[in-house]
Order: C-alpha cells, then sequence, then structure tokens
C-alpha cells in the first residue's frame, strides 16, 4: 500500500514536470570545458539562471574536453547533430561560419559595445559569436632580475626594441644566472606557436596570410621582413637564448618560477602562479621590432549554429550570458581577462591597481586578431610547423617558400575561402 | 569449391557473417571510398562542390624532378669559393619560384643533392615531407621487421622451456602488448627526455659519468632510432606468442629422434624447429611488416613527426592532412599509395615464401 501511494505520487510529480518542460522549448549547448570543475560550475550556474529567470527556454548543457571540442563539432556537422548554441574558438569561427555550421548571431550591437575588440567574432561583416573574456600574453619577469641587469623597465607607451630587448637577454645569459635567459613555451604546441608568435612576425612587419585580401602569403610570411624575423627566431635557439621544440612541459610551467629562466613569453592564465611564487613579478609588453608591439587575441566565444530552429532563444541566453557579473566570475574563477572595463572593475584582479591589471591595458592598446580568415585553421598549423623547423635549424627561406606554397595551394584549392 | 562455398555451407556462410560484415562495412567500403576520394578535391569542411579532378592529388603527392646547379662563377669565369674553400651553388630557390625558365619545377623543394663533379645535381619534390615520410617509413619497416621477428623468436625459444616460474617471464615479455600503446609511448617520451631522462641517467652512471645526456626525439639523428627501439621492445611480446603457438605445435618426437641421431642444439634448430615454424615465420613476417607500415600512434604521441620531418611517417601524414589541415583528398591519396605498396610488398612476401 505504502509503495503504491509512492509510485504514484512519483508518476503525478513526473507528469507535473513533463508538462512544465513542454511549454518551455529546450535549447542544447556544447562547451568545451569539461574536467574543469571551478569553469563548469561557473557555465552551469549561468545556465540554471538564465532558466530561472524566463519561461520560454530551457537550455540543457553538455561539455566536453577542449582537446576533443572541436573533432566533435565537426563530425556533429557532418552528422547534422549540431546543439543550438556553440562555444567557439575564436581564430576557428571563420571556419566554422563560411563551412556553414553557424549563423549570425542575433543581438543588439549597443549590448556589446563597450567590449574589447577580440571578443567580437565578426564574419564577413557580420557578429557570429561573442566571448566573455579575452586572453592576453606578456613578457613575464621579475623587478629584481630587471634591477641586478640593469635594465630599464619597458611601458606601454615605450616598450622595449628589437637592441634592447636582445641586449636584456645578453644581460642574462651573461649573469650565469639561468639556465635559458627566455622561455617562450616551445613545449607548448598547437595554437600556441600561432598565438603566441605570430605577433612577433607582425611586430617585424610581415603575417601569416596577406590580410589586404586574405589570397596569399607571398610577400608576408617569406619577404623581406618575415626572412629578418626568421633568422632572429632560428637565432634565438642557435645561440643559446631560449630552450627550443624539445622544452621539457614541466620546465614550462614551473620554469620561470623556479628561477631557470630570466624571461617568460606567457599568458595571464599563469600570472597568478607567477605572482603567488614571486610578489615582485613583472608583466611587461611585447618588444616592438620595428612594426610596433602586438600580442595575439580572441579566445573562446559563443555562438549559434546554423541547424537552429531557435536563433532568438539562442541569443537570449548568450546577451544573458554577457552580464558583467558573469564575465567577472569567470575571471575570478579561472583568471582570464574580463571582456568589459566595468567587469574588470568587479573583479579581484583586474580591477584598477588590482596585481594583472596590466593585462587588460595590454589587451586593450596591443591585442592583434590572428587572421580573420576560414582558411586560417589551416594556415595555423602550416606556421606551427614552420616555427618548429626554423627552431630546429632548417633553412629560413626554404621553410618559409614552403609554408606559403602550401598555404597558396590550401587557399586555392578552397577557391579562395569565399573572400 | 563454389559450390561447397555456396550451397552446402549455409551454417558457416551465417557464423562468418558478423567478421565479414564489420570487415566489409569498415574496411573495404572505406577503402574504395577513400579510392573516390583521392580522384576529387574533397574538404573535410567546405561548402563548395566536390569537383572531380583526376589523378591531379596524385601529381602534386608524386612528382620529383632532378635540377642540374651549377656553382657560381666571378666575371673572369673562376669559381666562387667560401671561406672553407667549398664551391658555392646559387639557391634551389631562385630555379623553383618564379622562373620561367623553369617552369616544370615552380613550387618544387630540395630534397637531397648530390655532386657530379662540380655540377650540384639537385632531386626536387613538390611535396618533399610525403618522400620524408615514405623513406622513413621504408626505413622502420625494414629495420623492425626482421629486428622484431628475430628478438621475438629467441625470447619463444628462451621461454619454451619447462622452468619452475615460467610463466612469469612469459607475463612480464607479454606486458607491453596490452599496455596501451599511447601509455607506452608517454612514458618512453620521459625515458628519453633530453635533462634527466631515465636513459640518459642509466647511460651516464654506466659510463661513470663519460655519457654526455642527449635529447634523443629532439635530435632528427636519433629521434627515428628512439621510436624503432621502443616500438620493437612494445610489440616483441605479441610475436613472440605467435611463435610459441607455433614451437608448441612441433612434435616431440622430432625432437626425440634427433637426439637420438646425436644432432647438436644448433642441428636441432637448424632442422626440426625451423622447419617446423615455416608457415608461423610467414605469419609474423607479414603482420610485423604491415604493422609497421601503419605506424602512428608513438609518433602522434613522441614526436608530432618532427624535429626537421624526421620521424614523420605516411599514415601519420594521412591523418594530419585529412583532419589537421582538412584535406581529405589529399590524406585519401596518401591511404590508397600505401596501400598499394603493403600490398604489393605482403604479395612479394607470398611468393617468396611460397611453398616449392
Amino acid at each position: 500500500m505504502k509503495s503504491t501511494l509512492k509510485l504514484t505520487t512519483a508518476l503525478v510529480f513526473g507528469a507535473c514536470l513533463s508538462s512544465a518542460a513542454a511549454a518551455q522549448t529546450e535549447l542544447t549547448m556544447w562547451y568545451h570545458g569539461a574536467g574543469n570543475e571551478v569553469e563548469s560550475n561557473i557555465i552551469n550556474q549561468i545556465v540554471s539562471d538564465f532558466n530561472a529567470s524566463q519561461s520560454d527556454w530551457v537550455v540543457s548543457l553538455e561539455s566536453f574536453p577542449q582537446g576533443a571540442y572541436n573533432d566533435s563539432v565537426v563530425a556533429a556537422a557532418l552528422a547534422g547533430n549540431l546543439p543550438d548554441i556553440l562555444d567557439v574558438d575564436g581564430p576557428v569561427m571563420p571556419n566554422w561560419a563560411w563551412a556553414g555550421y553557424m549563423q549570425p548571431l542575433p543581438i543588439d550591437e549597443s549590448v556589446i559595445e563597450n567590449f574589447l575588440p577580440g571578443p567580437k567574432g565578426y564574419w564577413d561583416g557580420e557578429l557570429y559569436s561573442i566571448g566573455l573574456w579575452d586572453a592576453a600574453v606578456a613578457l613575464v619577469t621579475r623587478q629584481s632580475t630587471l634591477d641586478a641587469l640593469g635594465l630599464r623597465t619597458p611601458t606601454l607607451e615605450e616598450p622595449w626594441n628589437l637592441q634592447e630587448f636582445m641586449a636584456a637577454l645578453d644581460a642574462a645569459k651573461a649573469s650565469g644566472e639561468f639556465d635559458y635567459p627566455l622561455d617562450l613555451g616551445m613545449a607548448w604546441t598547437g595554437e600556441w606557436y600561432p598565438y603566441a608568435f605570430s605577433p612577433f612576425l607582425q611586430s617585424f612587419g610581415g603575417d601569416i596570410v596577406d590580410r589586404s585580401t586574405y589570397q596569399t602569403a607571398e610577400g608576408a610570411l617569406n619577404g623581406d621582413a618575415a626572412m629578418a624575423f626568421g633568422e632572429w627566431w632560428q637565432g634565438l635557439f642557435a645561440n643559446g637564448y631560449a630552450p627550443g621544440t624539445s622544452q621539457d612541459p614541466a620546465d614550462r610551467d614551473g620554469g620561470f618560477i623556479d628561477g631557470k629562466y630570466a624571461f617568460s613569453w606567457n599568458g595571464n592564465w599563469a600570472a597568478l602562479g607567477a605572482l603567488n611564487a614571486h610578489d615582485d613579478t613583472l608583466f611587461l609588453p611585447a618588444p616592438d621590432f620595428g612594426n610596433g608591439s602586438t600580442i595575439g587575441a580572441a579566445s573562446w566565444q559563443f555562438g549559434v549554429s546554423a541547424s537552429s530552429e531557435h536563433p532568438e532563444g539562442a541569443a537570449a541566453f548568450i546577451q544573458f550570458a554577457l552580464q558583467d557579473q558573469y564575465l567577472a566570475d569567470f575571471s575570478n574563477g579561472i583568471g582570464l581577462i574580463p571582456a568589459t572595463a566595468s567587469s574588470a572593475q568587479m573583479t579581484e584582479n583586474y580591477a584598477d591597481g588590482g596585481p594583472m591589471a596590466v593585462f587588460f591595458e595590454l589587451t586593450e592598446a596591443q591585442a592583434l586578431v590572428r587572421p580573420v580568415t576560414p582558411g586560417y585553421v589551416v594556415q595555423a598549423k602550416v606556421f606551427e610547423k614552420a616555427l618548429a623547423d626554423i627552431a630546429n635549424g632548417a633553412d629560413v627561406a626554404d621553410t618559409l617558400d614552403a609554408a606559403v606554397d602550401e598555404i597558396n595551394a590550401d587557399i586555392a584549392a578552397n577557391n579562395g575561402y569565399g573572400h | 569449391m563454389a559450390s561447397k562455398l555456396t550451397t552446402s555451407n549455409r551454417s558457416g556462410w551465417l557464423f562468418a557473417f558478423p567478421g565479414f560484415g564489420l570487415i566489409t562495412l569498415f574496411i573495404v567500403v572505406p577503402f574504395f571510398f577513400a579510392f573516390w576520394l583521392s580522384l576529387t578535391n574533397q574538404r573535410l569542411i567546405s561548402p563548395n562542390p566536390t569537383e572531380f579532378v583526376g589523378l591531379s592529388n596524385y601529381e602534386r603527392l608524386l612528382s620529383v624532378g632532378v635540377i642540374d646547379i651549377d656553382p657560381e662563377q666571378d666575371e673572369n669565369g673562376n669559381l666562387l669559393r667560401d671561406d672553407n674553400g667549398d664551391l658555392v651553388y646559387p639557391r634551389v630557390r631562385t630555379f623553383t619560384r618564379n622562373n620561367p625558365d623553369f617552369a616544370g619545377y615552380e613550387g618544387m623543394r630540395e630534397w637531397f643533392r648530390w655532386n657530379s663533379g662540380d655540377t650540384a645535381k639537385v632531386v626536387v619534390a613538390t611535396d618533399v615531407v610525403f618522400w620524408k615520410s615514405l623513406t622513413n617509413t621504408l626505413m622502420f619497416v625494414l629495420i623492425v621487421a626482421p629486428v622484431q621477428g628475430g628478438l621475438a623468436l629467441c625470447l619463444a625459444l628462451l621461454i619454451n622451456q619447462r622452468l619452475r616460474g615460467i610463466n612469469i617471464y612469459r607475463a612480464i615479455y607479454f606486458m607491453p602488448v596490452v599496455v596501451s600503446i599511447v601509455v607506452v609511448s608517454l612514458l618512453w617520451r620521459f625515458i628519453y627526455d633530453g635533462n634527466d631522462g631515465l636513459l640518459n641517467n642509466i647511460l651516464s652512471a654506466l659510463s661513470f659519468g663519460m655519457f654526455e645526456g642527449r635529447d634523443w626525439l629532439g635530435n632528427p639523428n636519433t629521434a627515428l632510432g628512439s621510436i624503432i627501439g621502443m616500438s620493437i621492445w612494445q610489440a616483441v611480446g605479441f610475436h613472440m606468442v605467435i611463435w610459441l603457438a607455433g614451437l608448441q605445435t612441433i612434435s616431440p618426437t622430432l625432437y626425440e629422434a634427433a637426439s637420438i641421431e646425436g644432432a647438436n642444439k644448433w642441428q636441432t634448430f637448424r632442422y626440426v624447429t625451423w622447419p617446423g615454424l615455416r608457415n608461423t615465420a610467414i605469419l609474423v613476417l607479414i603482420v610485423i611488416t604491415m604493422q609497421a607500415f601503419a605506424l602512428f600512434a608513438q609518433i602522434d604521441v613522441m614526436t608530432n613527426g618532427g624535429p626537421l620531418d624526421s620521424t614523420t611517417t605516411l599514415v601519420f601524414q594521412a591523418v594530419e592532412r585529412g583532419y589537421g589541415k582538412q584535406d581529405i583528398s589529399g590524406g585519401a591519396t596518401i591511404s590508397v599509395v600505401l596501400f598499394l605498396m603493403v600490398l604489393t610488398i605482403s604479395m612479394i612476401q607470398r611468393y617468396l615464401t611460397r611453398e616449392k
């Protein structure tokens, strides 16, 4: 008798639940952050807040590990199973938009007018994706190192030039206190190479691809500026300034903190660790190699899949997630740069005078997105291999020529990628 | 034969169906699919329609040429020499880039060169990385097939004895086979580590500090050799078990007869064991060859084909192009070339080892 009652209650309760759900339209969403508990908690919080805030939509979230995320989306797209709301890495977005995986994001421009440029994903003149955060890279060192080596502290207005930068490396090398003067993070293969190192090339005056047409890399990646960059790049490893491609990943993660390196080219995500280890950690702007200082921009962003039947619902969720509070939550939780100045003030690290506020300034002043083209996905791979080969001693001109040929062949094979 | 296969053996076909079905679905169909894709410009992701392009993928992959390059001369016709006294040659890129006199070599890159007199003969290829993958793969097969097969036979002979606790040794030798190759590769990355990897430490201890640590996977001269060594170790246990199965099918009476005849150990092996292992040997050789051609996981985990393409292989390139660079037709082309190579080699092996 008792069990029958329980069963009936359960049935009634279940029926109520399902009828409540029927009134709302379900939206599916994929996210790349599986495995990171803090990140999962924040995104789950946003989803449940959104579901509670209105009665039209109910978002259900599915998380993937970052390494498998892009493959999952491509596979799902080929099988026609994309979710309504997609999470997409900024530089990859044009590829997915061009391939027809995504549709323009129908939110009002006024909502995002205060955003940093990096998190705004435009392709073909339309907004496709928007990020809650950005990421930035700085030359990490310690005030005590600069003092000991007798070096000027570079500023945003007056960064080091090539001579000063190399003089700093020479001074660090001559001091004999470090395994290597500079840690570039060669152990981090993949997107790190184009993200972190193509700004050096741009600062020399070259680029991965000619951005005026996006139809060729000839001249941009193998012109005089690129050759100068390549020779300089090779010299960093040949002359023992930086550990090469066989750098131990553990050294990349802890080498600077342990004092093995005088300078480390690293992102804001590693900044807290360095600050906790050494109070006098400094985050210096990228050196200016002749064509201005630049650093990479654009991180993960949200967009609407092309197959979504409810883009307005997906956009409503994305717009809901753009509240300063959530931007600040992500920043506090996993150290990302909040996308607006007002949300930066709500964070522990990026508020005025905060220990990482400098990254917000760096992003504002120096950020340049990676080439905005569907071909970037391939170009990034070609660029990564070229830089690894040059670091390993390959001939600079031949390697850059080969990279140009491969990029151009790919652009031609894709009929110009729709530019 | 045909009637036996089709009529009187219905339950046999029924039993074979799951296996045949899966093989057809996942091996035969994809192969024909790959063959078709290699004749098109199919991309992994693209809004553009797929077009039939004929053999142009093969052309791009396989084109090679030889350019004769004469050393540079000054105005008087004297050969220029650099500080080391070596002849100075113009760069290959002056011929292969925007040079209408050498239009047939446009976009090619140097693969290797040799000197004939003062003239440098430079072999150029459109796809140098493919040719390097091919030579790496062949090198891997040529070393792994005999060494792994021989080592596995030695181990099988060692453990084919009735000793107390021999099963422990069998288990130890077989253990690397059951561990995932990805895990094994990760562990060996630590072993080969250039800073204080296990191998460097052992060699340094054995040589009383004489041996200087080297970066095994970071040096183009040692990277492929390191992967070969690790691969042989990893799969040797599998082939040991096959050899062992072969050894145990040899009738003990033959050994008894041999010992009555007064055969020594080598004669017993040469005239009893080895002939009895004939079919096993063919199987082991063909299996190792095919597995070696499919080298991928070690490369993907340990070196990503580097440094300087010294460890890149055909399968790695097929995956890298097909998925990494979204060029499915390029990956399919490599797959077809690889298939034809493995097929040819297996058939030659079958022919050489046929029953005479």
